[in-house]
């Protein structure tokens, strides 16, 4: 998405970022990227989603320390385009004002970068937070202590109660929201921001309210959901890369060129039957991606995966599916 | 707060030696300390300026060396007219083998050499222009047993029978208190064992058991007076007996254990006594060389202290004897072989090296460390702890940039 948007000075990408065990994974492939070259974040604006409050900067469990230890130490990220919240600031509320000030002034946030919490939690909007809630002071609950204690060698006691965080609505203001969820602690909060209603006890299910949000996932943090759910997102993105071609949708997952897609349809795949139900990690699920078409067309930029879909199963030149296609129906 | 607008140095792509451990992650450097580069890029939103590739090495704190007589010809006890020149090229010398630090060591010598010497060998900042830190001498004797005096003259040996008086004497208490970080004494000989506590008070030097026929129980007493250092294990002492194993002994004291210096030329001490020792008490070990003026010379005559030796073969030995006179062996070659005899760890070897003669002298802080606020006295070195790279006070060394001489020799007789 960053090198899709070619940010300049003028122009920069805006991003919100998280902390936690599974952006670690994020932020290494990122530093990674960085190191061969392939991404720069000299044009690149954060804003860091949360902090807690009264805890030094210098502290190894700030979430400043976090940021600077697993990215900002190792990419090339001006350290004036970092935004944090100032957990020591004299008037809480008049720093959280600031930050949504900020937020606006650089025009907004682009992609909204974010996990879940067994609570489903997003940042620390933690359960009964206002759906609209904007960036303000919260009180933890008692199982985000316990979860975080173990960065406190284990002591409830050491964990700061008191957090500044983005609010519920400063999230659904991005242009675009980006959750990775994974692992089995987190199916239960997965399946009830995916399956259950929009509802402020699970926060993260505002994202059924975003028009522009995908959740990554792996086949651990599905456990909850109904097998019919995991199979209808599994089938979206089979179906696109079989009938479509990657090469042909938007990192956003709208499709352009459908016409040109029929016609230069990869030939030179192993057939589907090989990969099949695939129990590995991040494996994606689209969401409601292909229900929203962009007004604006998105370019494809990425290349053909090695194992597309042989066109076996044929495609009509108008796009739909020929009774071959439906017939040995691999779901 | 003042903000230094000097710039940062980052060395990547390493392994860094701390808490004990080997982590990949930055070393960062500015205006020759060691810094916290959180607080630089919150505070100051400072991003290094200079990057050194390490090339996927290892980042240890520089070698520290307690005890070396002399290297390049020159020689700290004998070069007394000359004993400038001698300091300046020896500690260049050595800052181009990796060692960042050291104590110059004066073997036994009567006291118009101490006065003479002594000013020359206090403690004096590292950098390119100096060479090496001094950390201040090693005075080893003269209040030495003459049982067990080595390659040391006789003639030089003495008591301590009027305590203090005598040390003021000998040395002098301000030269001690300025100039000196450590002494070797015997503690059995004369009034040593009452004057440890009285020269710590009066000059807060470090004390050492060496050169000595001390007992076990007079080696005890003298660590519990304050000892904390015992000198060239295993050489110039009690060999170990079972039911007394004398200042060796000490290794295995239940309770509180001094540090000890240990020659691993292979050589001064067995490697399977290196192993044993080590294993004993591994958090005590300092390597040390007790090199010699012949360190990094050619094979031929040479003069220590007063005295005629033979280099041939690795060996250094007190003109037509037996008998070991000092070693040639440099501390990035005992490092390498402290490894090769014991099969401990490169961490662990290394903080043989820096950490431990660190703590010793008590400037843990600074030097053997690269903790923030410590001097950048810095090596990069290869996975077979080869030195490929030495910074002091953040400055690279190089052989361009750091230029001395050895000691120009007078033939000395075969026979």
């Amino acid at each position: 998405r960053i090198n899709e948007f070619k940010p300049t000075r003028k122009r920069p990408f805006v991003m919100g970022l998280p902390t936690g065990s599974t952006p670690v994974e994020v932020y290494w492939h990122l530093v990674d990227f960085y190191k061969q070259g392939i991404l720069s974040f000299k044009n690149v604006i954060t804003f860091s989603m949360d902090e807690y409050v009264g805890l030094p900067r210098s502290h190894p469990e700030s979430y400043c320390s976090f940021m600077y230890r697993h990215l900002y130490d190792h990419i090339d990220l001006k350290p004036e385009n970092i935004y944090m919240l100032d957990g020591n600031a004299e008037d809480l509320a008049a720093e959280c004002q600031r930050y949504e000030e900020c937020i606006k002034e650089v025009g907004g946030i682009e992609l909204f970068l974010g996990g879940i919490g067994p609570d489903g939690h997003i940042a620390f909007n933690e359960p009964g937070s206002s759906l609209e809630s904007v960036t303000r002071v919260k009180t933890l609950a008692y199982e985000t202590v316990l979860a975080n204690a173990r960065f406190f060698g284990g002591d409830v006691n050491k964990v700061p109660k008191l957090a500044l965080t983005v609010g519920v609505g400063t999230v659904r203001a991005a242009r675009e929201v980006l959750l990775i969820i994974t692992g089995a602690h987190k199916a239960v909060a997965l399946a009830k921001c995916i399956e259950e209603g929009v509802n402020h006890m699970w926060t993260v299910s505002v994202v059924q309210l975003h028009p522009s949000a995908m959740v990554v996932c792996d086949e651990d943090a599905t456990l909850e959901l109904h097998v019919k759910t995991v199979r209808y997102f599994k089938s979206i993105e089979q179906v696109q890369e079989q009938l479509i071609g990657r090469q042909n949708i938007g990192l956003k997952g709208s499709i352009s060129k459908l016409s040109s897609a029929n016609a230069n349809h990869q030939p030179d795949a192993p057939p589907p039957a090989a990969e099949k139900q695939i129990a590995d990690d991040n494996d994606e699920s689209s969401d409601e991606s292909s229900e929203e078409e962009d007004s604006k067309t998105a370019s494809s930029t990425a290349a053909p995966p090695a194992g597309s879909r042989s066109n076996e199963h044929g495609v009509r030149s108008n796009g739909a599916l020929t009774s071959a296609a439906t017939a040995g129906n691999p779901f | 707060m003042s903000k230094s607008t000097s710039p940062i140095t980052q060395f990547y792509n390493c392994r860094i030696l701390r808490d004990h451990k080997l982590v990949e992650d930055y070393l960062y450097v500015q205006d020759g300390k060691i810094i916290d580069p959180a607080k630089m890029f919150w505070e100051e939103n400072r991003v290094p300026d200079v990057r050194i590739d390490c090339k996927g090495g290892i980042v240890s704190p520089g070698y520290i060396d307690v005890q070396l007589n002399g290297a390049y010809g020159f020689d700290f006890s004998n070069d007394t007219e000359i004993i400038q020149e001698a300091v300046d090229n020896v500690s260049k010398g050595l800052l181009l083998q990796g060692c960042t630090a050291y104590c110059p060591t004066t073997v036994s010598s009567r006291p118009d050499v101490y006065r003479k010497v002594l000013p020359y060998l206090g403690p004096r900042e590292g950098s390119l222009e100096n060479g090496a830190a001094i950390l201040g001498a090693h005075v080893e004797g003269p209040f030495i047993s003459p049982l067990k005096k080595g390659a040391h003259e006789e003639a030089t040996l003495r008591t301590a029978k009027n305590g203090l008086a005598d040390f003021d004497e000998c040395y002098g208490l301000d030269n001690l208190r300025k100039n000196v970080a450590y002494v070797t004494m015997a503690p059995e000989v004369e009034g040593i064992m009452d004057s440890i506590p009285e020269l710590i008070e009066a000059t807060g030097i470090n004390i050492s058991s060496g050169h000595s026929n001390a007992s076990t129980a007079q080696a005890n007493e003298a660590h519990k007076k304050g000892a904390k250092m015992v000198t060239h294990l295993f050489n110039a002492m009690a060999a170990f007996h079972q039911r007394d194993p004398g200042i060796i002994g000490l290794l295995g004291a239940s309770e509180s254990r001094p540090f000890y210096g240990i020659i691993c030329d292979g050589i001064h001490v067995h490697p399977h006594s290196v192993m044993i020792a080590y294993y004993a008490h591994p958090t005590g070990a300092c390597l040390v060389t007790d090199a010699m003026s012949a360190q990094c010379l050619p094979e031929g005559y040479y003069k220590l202290g007063k005295m005629d030796v033979d280099v041939h073969n690795g060996h250094v030995y007190i003109k037509g004897t037996n008998t070991i006179a000092g070693s040639i062996a440099t501390l990035a070659q005992c490092v390498r072989n402290f490894i090769k005899f014991t099969g401990a760890s490169k961490v662990e070897a290394l903080e043989n090296a820096t950490l431990h003669p660190a703590q010793m002298l008590g400037i843990a802080e600074r030097k053997g460390t690269l903790q923030f606020g410590a001097d950048a006295d810095v090596l990069v070195l290869d996975d077979n702890l080869n030195v490929e790279r030495i910074f002091v006070g953040g400055n690279e060394v190089t052989e361009d940039n750091v230029k001395f001489h050895h000691k120009v020799q007078k033939e000395v007789a075969a026979n």
